[in-house]
């Protein structure tokens, strides 16, 4: 081995791009795996087409998967240090996501003529001024796969397919990783195929020897920083399998049958994927004919005693709408996922944004209050799922849960909890017998309602969509109307007094507040940590707790003369505060592109409305 | 696989009045739902299920308020969806015995897509549809089993929707059991309620129900006391398929369709009359029976009625073996399953 130049870094950005089926999403996957279990905390995001399989070498069909590593990773990265490029048009459609000086890594083979023309490259791309911009390594991956295939005899589909493991072995050997981790996957994955196991272990030692004989490599070699992280177990886990496992969490707390009632839609299905592995812990999963079926067979489990979710994405939120509303009218606890996406309509299925807030908030005929929260990490989507069951029981009323397409896909290192250490949750169940049980009384404090499910003596009674009186029989009485929806605004509004106040972080007494709620967590932190740490003060509050929000949000705004609020979408976080605090002037940083923020677009903007 | 009851038996003794609840019926005097729920709290006492393990569940419109009037657990939920409802209602406890009560513009217009999904999947659901061939709570508009050509709000110059039967939509999603009966004949309903519940699956009868108001004797052309005998054929399980007042007319199938014979006449004996068979899993012969009307009688009483697993089963045992076999049976033990690693 050749003498290395290994160069320290807090963090790198490697980015695995190439055709849908090059197994890219696995690349990236084993080797953040690796990363994690060799001390780097981690943050990864899949950028995948809609389609399936587009056609082989377009554009349309380029698959990516970025993955940070290093000390205190908030989010996946803005642009990347190593860009892996398994064909031509994954080089076009990616290159702009590298970072000046970054090593880009191609597979050299399927540079053909054909190919670059179909990624739209009309000369050759490897000029002189990208040869100076870039590090780029043109690694023959295909024709030493297929090499290595041939003399242990494997046939060239199951050879194709190893390709991805040429490029990650140099991958790790230009961030000084070793090949275990792979290994051991490999021989678990692969149990029953060892013809398999060996070639893919043979490529990706290919590829790990491959860079070691390379000059260029050899002063682009990063040491990636250990993350300090507090003590205790961890593992990765993406933002929708964390929000299932929420889910089950609470149901294994509150002593509820967990019921989920779905239907299939981009980006959101993991989440019942997740949940149908789990019989065993008791969850009751229901793959309905239709978006609406999803949510009434769970208004239907809720009333019948469980604690009934169902998840999807944009445009099932708003085939769902009616049904919320029997969900408000009823008072029936129903938690409702919604991993947003770009819309309106069927939009941008795979792209992230947080353009459902005012459906979410407001998407229902009449008066329908609900409660609304949202997620900010993937990993935290654990605690949000958690929490929003937890309200859902306790205050008797649907709860929406927004979490987004960058966040269910992404994963992060999750610090595993005990489940003894997590909150209560009593759900508020009528007693069988009762004398006194009417549908519609209420508790004092909350206001909630109690549960009496069919099955119990003696409690017998009716729900639907029509208004009723505290008793519970029908009623068209102008002033029980009037109180009713009085009364269903102020249980909601009352859950203020159940949640935490709402905090500053970064530097409270800065000129600049900046305002964000839900997936954009991570780029706003770094962005605001970085300001402060270079001099430039801001303060930063990040809302989870959207309908109602934390009592001291007024208070906390108005110590403010600038405020910037940050989201993905045009808006509408905006629009909801100055609804509650027109006193308070906001402006607004928006992108509605269906990508994340970047730190760098975030400072910019900061330093913009700070004059510096 | 043996059939399971997921209901429990109860040793209760009840009358109809123990299911008769405080509320004021209020459907306009005359409507056939009066006689629908009659027999409905009728059909109760014959099933030795605690009241508390009963929940109705409703859609939109007229027939669907009937929760309301029944003294058990109810959902009057929307317009449509009820059969999506008493899915999650069952999945969720399936010691409940859970009933679904839709009109037709209800279970097979806004509810088309439910009704037949539920019927396909087998799960154990009493559903009753109550058939008058309109939209009476909006006040007279075609449903999807209004008869083509009729004249209504919405089809002033007659309707053109060649209309859906229900019976045939359940036996296109190979649905295991179906009846038919008329509101004016609650014997007949109760028989078929009590046997619908019985059945260990989706069960659906569908009532023939005279809206007086909106479309009143959309059924008269079998119904009258003067012509019923002869237009309607009752069948019975095991039994020659016999009608008329003299029940001397009798069905035949000629090789290629059903047709009228009557007995005594060209030589035609008994042994010429189909027996009725509720059981034959093959649908071609229910779907005929489900579809007869015009030159032949309509049929009523069971048509159908099959033996099939049902997914409340399906679903139970799967939910329990995994429950024995699983991996996991903690939260605990599912977050540090897999990869993780102590800092």
């Amino acid at each position: 081995m050749a003498e290395n130049q290994i160069v320290k870094k807090e963090d790198i950005v490697v980015r695995f791009a190439g055709d849908s089926g090059d197994g890219m999403q696995l690349s990236g996957t084993l080797f953040s795996d690796a990363s994690a279990l060799t001390g780097n905390d981690i943050a990864t995001f899949p950028d995948y087409p809609a389609e399936i399989r587009a056609p082989h070498n377009t554009i349309a069909g380029v698959s990516g998967y970025q993955v940070h590593v290093g000390n205190h990773i908030y989010s996946s990265g803005d642009k990347c240090d190593i860009l892996v490029a398994m064909n031509p048009a994954s080089l076009k459609s990616n290159l702009k996501w590298a970072k000046r000086g970054a090593t880009v890594i191609v597979d050299i083979d399927t540079f053909t003529e054909e190919a670059m023309g179909k990624a739209g490259y009309t000369a050759d791309p490897f000029t002189d001024e990208m040869e100076r911009a870039y590090t780029i390594i043109k690694a023959p991956i295909t024709s030493f796969t297929e090499k290595i295939g041939e003399a242990q005899g494997v046939d060239k589909k199951t050879t194709d397919k190893s390709r991805n493991m040429f490029a990650l072995g140099i991958i790790f050997y230009a961030t000084h990783k070793t090949l275990d981790h792979t290994f051991a996957y490999l021989e678990r994955k692969f149990a029953k195929k060892p013809a398999v196991i060996a070639l893919n272990k043979a490529v990706l030692t290919e590829g790990y020897e491959y860079a070691d004989k390379l000059e260029v490599i050899h002063s682009h070699i990063f040491e990636v920083a250990h993350a300090e992280m507090p003590k205790g177990r961890y593992r990765n886990i993406t933002g929708n399998v964390a929000t299932a496992w929420g889910l089950l969490a609470a149901a294994e707390k509150s002593g509820r049958r967990l019921f989920l009632g779905s239907y299939p839609i981009t980006p959101a299905t993991d989440v019942m994927v997740e949940l149908a592995k789990h019989k065993s812990l008791g969850a009751r999963v229901f793959q309905a004919e239709d978006e609406i079926a999803g949510i009434c067979s769970a208004i239907g489990a809720s009333y019948a005693g469980a604690l009934a979710c169902t998840s999807t994405s944009g445009p099932g939120l708003s085939l769902k709408s009616e049904a919320l509303g029997l969900a408000v009218m009823t008072e029936l606890p129903l938690v409702v996922v919604d991993v947003q996406r770009g819309g309106p309509s069927t939009g941008l299925p795979t792209k992230t944004e947080q353009s459902d807030l005012v459906q979410a908030l407001y998407g229902r005929n009449g008066e329908a209050p609900l409660i609304v929260v949202a997620a900010s990490s993937s990993a935290n989507c654990f605690y949000w799922a958690f929490e929003a069951a937890k309200l859902a029981l306790e205050h008797m009323t649907p709860v929406i849960l927004l979490t987004d397409g960058y966040l269910g896909n992404g994963s992060q290192l999750f610090r595993i909890p005990s489940m003894k250490d997590m909150p209560e949750i009593k759900p508020r169940l009528a007693t069988p017998g009762d004398p006194d049980y009417r549908p519609f009384r209420r508790d004092a404090e909350t206001m909630a309602r109690l549960w009496a499910l069919p099955g119990m003596e003696g409690l017998r009674h009716r729900v639907g969509g029509l208004e009723k009186c505290p008793d519970g029989p029908l009623s068209t009485d102008p002033e029980n109307h009037a109180l009713m929806v009085h009364n269903r605004q102020e249980k909601v509004d009352r859950v203020a007094n159940y949640i935490p106040e709402q905090k500053v972080e970064g530097d409270p007494d800065a000129e600049l507040l900046v305002v964000g709620w839900g997936g954009t967590a991570g780029a706003l932190t770094l962005a605001v940590e970085e300001m402060n740490n270079e001099g430039t003060p801001v303060a930063y509050t990040h809302f989870n707790y959207i309908s109602p929000l934390p009592k001291n949000t007024g208070e906390l705004l108005r110590r403010y003369k600038k405020i910037v609020v940050c989201e993905l979408n045009s808006g509408q976080f905006a629009g909801w505060l100055r609804s509650h605090f027109p006193e308070c002037p906001m402006t607004q940083y928006n992108k509605i592109m269906g990508l994340p923020f970047e730190v760098g677009e975030l400072k910019a903007e900061f330093r913009r409305l700070l004059g510096k | 696989m043996m059939e399971k009851h997921f209901v429990p038996k109860a040793d209760v003794e009840y009358t109809k009045a123990d299911f008769t609840s405080d509320q004021m019926v209020k459907w306009c005097p005359g409507c056939g739902d009066h006689a629908i729920l009659a027999a409905l709290l009728a059909t109760f006492p014959k099933l030795h299920i605690k009241k508390e393990n009963i929940c109705m569940v409703s859609g939109i419109g007229c027939s669907s308020r009937i929760p309301y009037y029944v003294d058990t657990y109810g959902f009057h939920s929307i317009h449509g969806r009820a059969c999506a409802v008493a899915t999650g209602v069952k999945l969720a406890n399936p010691a409940l015995s859970v009933w679904v009560n839709m009109g037709d513009g209800d279970s097979m217009a806004i509810g088309g897509n439910h009704l037949i999904h539920a019927v396909r999947r087998n799960q154990d659901l009493n559903i009753t549809i109550f058939n008058n061939e309109i939209y009476g709570l909006t006040k007279g508009q075609y449903s999807p089993t209004t008869k083509f050509g009729q004249i209504t709000k919405t089809s002033p110059y007659g309707t053109i929707d060649y209309p859906f039967n229900p019976g045939e939509l359940v036996m296109g999603a190979q649905g295991t059991f179906f009846a038919r009966t008329l509101d004016c004949v609650p014997t007949l309903s109760t028989d078929c309620m009590t046997r619908a519940a019985q059945h260990d699956g989706c069960s659906v009868v569908e009532v023939l129900q005279n809206c007086v108001i909106f479309n009143d004797k959309a059924h008269a052309a079998i119904t009258d006391r003067a012509v019923r005998d002869d237009r309607t054929i009752v069948l019975e399980h095991g039994k020659p398929m016999l009608f008329g007042k003299e029940k001397n007319k009798g069905l035949r199938f000629n090789g290629r369709q059903l047709e009228v014979v009557t007995l005594g006449e060209n030589g035609i004996t008994i042994d010429d009359i189909m027996v009725h068979d509720e059981t034959t899993e093959d649908t071609g012969i229910h779907m005929m029976l489900a579809h007869m009307g015009g030159d032949l009688p309509v049929a009523l009483g069971v048509i159908r009625n099959v033996k099939k697993v049902s997914y409340t089963q399906l679903y139970e045992e799967q939910m329990e073996e995994q429950m024995e076999q699983g991996k996991y049976h903690n939260m605990d033990e599912l977050l540090n399953s897999g990869d993780t690693w102590e800092v």
